[in-house]
């Protein structure tokens, strides 16, 4: 794919945000757990060429609400500290995602499925830097907790399983963000804020 | 601003920092008069809590005047308020079950992943303490940054003096909900590990809470007679065998339950803390616990554990089969201060709880750090420091 080789493993900064949904991310469990576990926690969850993760929070809010926000991809930068910026052209979302030493890479997405207030899906097009797919789901939490929130993460890691550990040493591989994602979004679904440690603003 | 700052084991500092600002909706600046060294600021002092960074500011127990809000704040400016060392948003699942102190969103989601990868689960923020917690600011300083001030701060009324509500901040609330974690009944016999400052407060509450004998064990002389001017039987470690004595007086029951307010750096004579002592010296991190050890072995079959004792790490010879084999229930945590709050603030408005009788010295901020080694090496007299700050209009 063009500009792959141009980025390398740096392109693998961007969580969620450079996900593109897998419509199929519960590959695992058609591969061969045969557990009641989700296909994600398999311990070799690998989909062909593609490396899979996946996180779930509890969020203390309705769904449809948190589909909402989840689907103005407007709001995202809010909860994803390593996309710069997001620009939508008809079908085709582009995020432009900050990774190390000063580059950017774009990935360009656009929606396989839309099914409000339970799932949206988003695969990646000719012209993206990752090629990825991914989804978010929303379900009804027990004993009226609020809403599950799981993102299943699929992509083709650059320079293959080496990147993808030089990638989480930088803390930059999609399972870490995607984790820091989805707690910041919690947060400022719950709070209204995102909770910080600082005194002051940064000088 | 004035503040405590933790530059290195053994090393704190007042020094000039820059002031706080409010950064979120809800949070509120909060001008300190009065605030305490903490038991648990001396595991930071003597360097066993992991996660500290040169020039954090320390102090989780302090009190004072909001002079700042945000538009999400309840808070009002001039209002006298007590801070929870716990942050908590109030609106998650745990907050909204009373767990305030497990607050999944106080704690910055990038120090989350240290005390998840350690624990399992991230733990909460906490004021002036390990980046496992946050690495918030903390109070021992001329100002704060309270996050979520809509839910943690109390607003105490201007007839209380400080010294009578500053410890509703922690350890008035941890020595209750150590009480509590005992599932106390009326006749009940309550063995205490421990009377620093949430020993003692144990052992008032497990009073309050119907038992019928508690028992206060250090080796302190002045702690003990403060125990038992609280109306506890105390006895010393080093002049009498605990186990045994706890049997004799329990008609060979044992204590119906066990508190363990000593924690990570427990001392004692027996060669297991040595050999605590000497892995925590090399750095392996273990947790001393000689004092939890004793408490469940003494106690009797079917009894509980209570632990507000601070531990971080690991412990090595843990009794499992003690625990197994006697049926007991081990409970603890960091505590939930803002479920026990209000109706401690009510039983010290009535004259039910006094606090102030822990409080030994009371010092200027600026001689925090004399404070510290103080209450580090002169355990026997100095129980309990209230640094007060030039606001609070303190004058010796």
């Amino acid at each position: 794919m063009a500009g792959k080789s141009r980025v390398g493993w740096v392109i693998l900064g961007g969580g969620i945000a450079a996900l593109a949904v897998l419509a199929y991310a519960n590959a695992g469990q058609k591969r061969g757990n045969r557990d009641s576990a989700p296909g994600h926690t398999a311990r070799r969850r690998r989909w062909g060429d593609y490396a899979v993760e996946a996180y779930t929070v509890t969020i203390a809010r309705p769904g449809s609400e948190l589909y909402a926000f989840w689907r103005r991809f407007q709001n995202l930068p809010q909860v994803m500290e390593n996309v710069d910026n997001i620009t939508e052209d008809g079908e085709t979302t582009t995020w432009t995602i900050r990774a190390p030493m000063g580059q950017t890479v774009e990935v360009k997405t656009r929606i396989v499925t839309d099914q409000p207030d339970e799932v949206i899906a988003w695969r990646s097009i000719e012209g993206s830097e990752i090629d990825t797919s991914g989804k978010v789901m929303f379900a009804d939490a027990p004993a009226g907790r609020g809403t599950t929130v799981t993102a299943i993460i699929a992509w083709d890691p650059p320079f293959g399983p080496l990147g993808q550990i030089v990638a989480k040493a930088a803390g930059r591989e999609p399972a870490i963000q995607a984790r820091h994602e989805l707690k910041r979004f919690k947060m400022l679904m719950e709070t209204g804020e995102i909770a910080t440690a600082h005194r002051r603003p940064a000088e | 601003m004035r503040a405590l700052t933790w530059q290195g084991t053994k090393d704190v500092r007042v020094e000039t920092v820059p002031d706080p600002k409010i950064l979120n909706p809800r949070d509120a600046i909060i001008e300190v008069t009065s605030t305490a060294i903490c038991g648990s600021d001396l595991h930071i002092f003597d360097g066993v809590i992991p996660g500290m960074q040169a020039g954090d500011i320390l102090g989780h127990e302090f009190m004072g005047r909001v002079v700042d809000v945000g538009p999400g704040s309840t808070l009002k400016k001039g209002q006298r308020v007590v801070v929870p060392f716990t942050i908590s948003c109030g609106g998650c699942f745990f907050c909204t079950e009373g767990l305030y102190s497990a607050c999944d969103n106080s704690n910055p989601v990038e120090k989350q992943d240290a005390s998840e990868a350690a624990f399992g689960h991230a733990m909460a923020g906490i004021f002036g303490y390990s980046h496992l917690t946050g690495g918030y600011s903390g109070g021992q300083a001329e100002y704060v940054r309270v996050p979520f001030s809509d839910v943690g701060p109390i607003v105490v009324p201007d007839d209380l003096p400080d010294d009578q509500v500053l410890f509703l901040s922690d350890i008035l609330p941890t020595g209750w909900m150590a009480a509590e974690n005992c599932d106390i009944r009326p006749g009940d016999t309550v063995a205490v590990w421990g009377c620093g400052p949430v020993g003692l407060f144990a052992v008032q509450s497990a009073l309050l809470m119907g038992a019928g004998q508690v028992i206060a064990i250090d080796h302190h002389p002045r702690r003990l007679e403060l125990a038992a001017s609280l109306g506890a039987k105390v006895v010393n470690y080093r002049e009498t065998h605990v186990a045994e004595a706890l049997l004799e007086m329990t008609g060979g029951i044992g204590p119906d339950a066990v508190i363990d307010a000593v924690g990570m750096e427990s001392h004692g004579l027996a060669p297991d803390r040595l050999m605590d002592r000497a892995k925590q010296a090399v750095g392996i991190g273990v947790d001393g616990i000689h004092a939890l050890r004793s408490a469940i072995h003494a106690c009797r079959k079917g009894g509980r554990v209570s632990v507000p004792g601070v531990h971080g790490g690991f412990a090595d010879s843990f009794p499992t089969g003690a625990v197994m084999q006697k049926g007991l229930t081990l409970r603890s945590g960091q505590t939930h201060v803002q479920r026990y709050m209000p109706s401690l603030l009510h039983r010290i408005a009535e004259g039910e709880i006094d606090t102030t009788f822990l409080i030994s010295h009371r010092l200027p901020l600026e001689d925090a750090a004399k404070g510290y080694q103080h209450f580090r090496d002169d355990q026997n007299t100095w129980t309990k420091v209230v640094l007060k700050t030039p606001a609070s209009g303190w004058t010796g």
